[in-house]
């Protein structure tokens, strides 16, 4: 503990400030229910997967979009990136799941710092487009590629080396949930502390109010190409886990769709809460599982229906609402 | 006494139209220097011309005997050049301590830390702390900005500068919109900053002009029309003429 200044009322306490990175309890429940996921529905580890990896996903556009303020229509082009680096490493003899991770990060951190200073300028249409436009160069790139990515056959012939050589994958899907689960806590981990850290809080201020930030003396420009090609980063390695949990590359993992339901995802849970993005892909793939077992034809409906409610009546999103309920709770009138 | 703010034939053009023309003004070290002019005179465009917020058609502007015309607004600010902004310009959503304690990150270099929280660098928020007391803002340090009266936030709009730490403060009409009582209070913080502070100021209020400033500048039309030490600024003829009727010196 270190004493108050001398100015400041002794009666003053930061800490408020001091321990906003700290871990709240709710915090620990979250995180017990993908464990207790895996004995409830073990039947359905497969879903399970899916939902952490695209969790992650959506993990890697809050931290442009929820922390940074910057829209992308094309966050797709890194996981596709991500999802092809790690399936063309597998392919060709270089199997180890965690390299293969590091290499997706690697080769789609590349992507989104070379593609990060064309959404330096420009409103948000002009970013909206730009990356929507990266996004679509790629897939068409990917899908005139056969020699290399098998085009819209996908790439097959992926084969993933046990983890740390001593995990290999199931056919039950069990080490894929785990190996999931694991990564995405991982990343979310790091995102934490990203989130908390004074960089963060710079993050913040860009999304705030862009045009103090240099007159407090924030370079701009550098800090969204550093969370830009993090953000690439992170969606490099959700789309890695994809590859080596399916065995397989199809070229839909490019697909504007991919970009645009992401968006809507984040919207869904909440932007800038870390939070919203998992709860979000939890919310979505459940209803997409439900909601299209009932009505496969029709169940984007419903899905219209909620977009359309959230961005009217609750702005900040599920998680946005669940915070309202909290401090309701635990502040009582 | 030495110039620690210049500039020289500082010109900017918006298609036909000078917003400002041939400005060569010297800022003393530790002045306390007004700019005055009547509405569209220029003096906000001055002043993002100084800060790099908009760039010259020609001339130059120098910082300490440095050319600084071609750095940008963040490089400025790391040299000491720090303004505020006549519209608010706040972080809505960030507590006040917080807001300012983002700035004193920044003049900190720790915008680059991506690893220990905020929360961990005490040093900073115990800097941001103190300075909250001074301004007499720390009773709503944990406040969200946006849930503050106006004049509580045109008080924020200068401790984000104040915490940039500058040896010159550029202050575009830091009263704007504030109730009188509240605006003397607010002169009274600005009147109280350390000497060795250079401070120029835009503002309307001709009463507190002629209480804080000791040089007077005054712009008509994008231009430098007179300068000098206050009674002489308030007897001269032209000034009195562009501030048709408005009585200057009581």
């Amino acid at each position: 503990m270190s004493m108050p200044p001398s100015s400041v009322d002794s009666a003053f306490s930061a800490t408020p400030l001091r321990d906003a990175s700290r871990w709240h309890p709710a915090e620990y429940a979250f995180w017990v229910l993908p464990v207790l996921a895996y004995f409830v529905f073990g039947e359905n580890l497969s879903l399970l997967s899916q939902i952490a990896i695209a969790a992650l996903f959506c993990l890697s556009l809050d931290l442009i979009l929820g922390y940074a303020g910057i829209v992308s229509l094309g966050h797709a082009a890194f996981f596709g990136v991500g999802a092809y680096a790690a399936g063309l490493l597998a392919k060709h003899g270089w199997g180890d799941p965690l390299l293969g991770l590091a290499a997706a990060a690697a080769i789609a951190a590349a992507a989104g710092f070379v593609t990060s200073f064309l959404v330096l300028r420009g409103s948000d249409l002009t970013r909206l487009m730009v990356t929507l436009g990266v996004a679509v160069m790629l897939y068409e790139g990917a899908n005139k590629a056969t020699a290399f990515t098998g085009g819209v056959d996908g790439l097959q012939g992926v084969e993933v080396k046990p983890i740390l050589g001593m995990f290999s994958f199931d056919l039950y899907g069990k080490t894929a949930y785990w190996y999931s689960l694991a990564v995405l806590f991982v990343m979310f981990w790091l995102a934490r502390r990203l989130v908390h850290s004074p960089f963060g809080l710079s993050l913040r201020g860009i999304r705030q109010n862009v045009g103090r930030m240099p007159a407090i003396g924030a370079p701009v420009n550098g800090r969204l190409v550093a969370v830009y090609t993090i953000g690439a980063a992170y969606a490099g390695v959700a789309g890695g886990l994809l590859t080596q949990t399916t065995q397989f590359v199809s070229l839909d993992v490019l697909s504007f769709s991919r970009s645009a339901e992401l968006l809507l995802i984040l919207v869904l849970g909440g932007t800038g809460r870390l939070y919203g993005a998992l709860i979000g892909t939890m919310v979505f793939m459940t209803a997409h599982h439900f909601l299209s077992g009932i009505n496969p034809q029709y169940w984007q409906f419903w899905l219209g229906a909620a977009l359309v409610l959230v961005v009217l009546f609750a702005r900040d999103g599920i998680m946005g609402l669940l915070q309202k309920l909290g401090t309701r709770w635990t502040k009582p009138a | 006494m030495s110039a620690v703010l210049e500039t020289r034939n500082l010109s900017k053009r918006f298609g036909g139209f000078f917003a400002s023309n041939d400005v060569s003004l010297s800022v003393e070290q530790g002045a306390r220097h007004a700019l005055i002019g009547p509405n569209g005179a220029g003096k906000t465009t001055l002043i993002n011309l100084l800060t790099g917020f908009l760039e010259p058609s020609s001339g130059d502007v120098f910082l300490k005997g440095d050319n600084v015309t071609r750095l940008a607004q963040h490089q400025r600010v790391k040299r000491g050049l720090v303004r505020t902004f006549q519209i608010n310009r706040l972080f809505a959503e960030m507590t006040v301590l917080e807001s300012v304690t983002l700035s004193v990150c920044e003049r900190l270099g720790l915008g680059w830390k991506l690893w220990r929280p905020v929360g961990a660098h005490t040093a900073a928020i115990d800097e941001a702390a103190e300075l909250l007391a001074t301004l007499r803002l720390l009773d709503v340090a944990h406040r969200q900005t946006r849930s503050l009266a106006y004049g509580r936030q045109r008080m924020i709009e200068i401790a984000l500068a104040l915490a940039a730490r500058p040896q010159v403060l550029l202050l575009d009409e830091p009263a704007a919109g504030v109730p009188t009582d509240e605006s003397r209070e607010l002169f009274e913080t600005i009147a109280q900053l350390p000497r060795e502070m250079t401070i120029l100021l835009i503002e309307h209020d001709m009463d507190l002009v002629f209480r804080f400033a000791d040089r007077i500048s005054v712009l008509v039309g994008g231009a430098l029309l007179t300068e000098g030490v206050p009674d002489v600024i308030a007897k001269d003829p032209r000034v009195r003429e562009v501030y048709l009727g408005e009585p200057l010196d009581d």
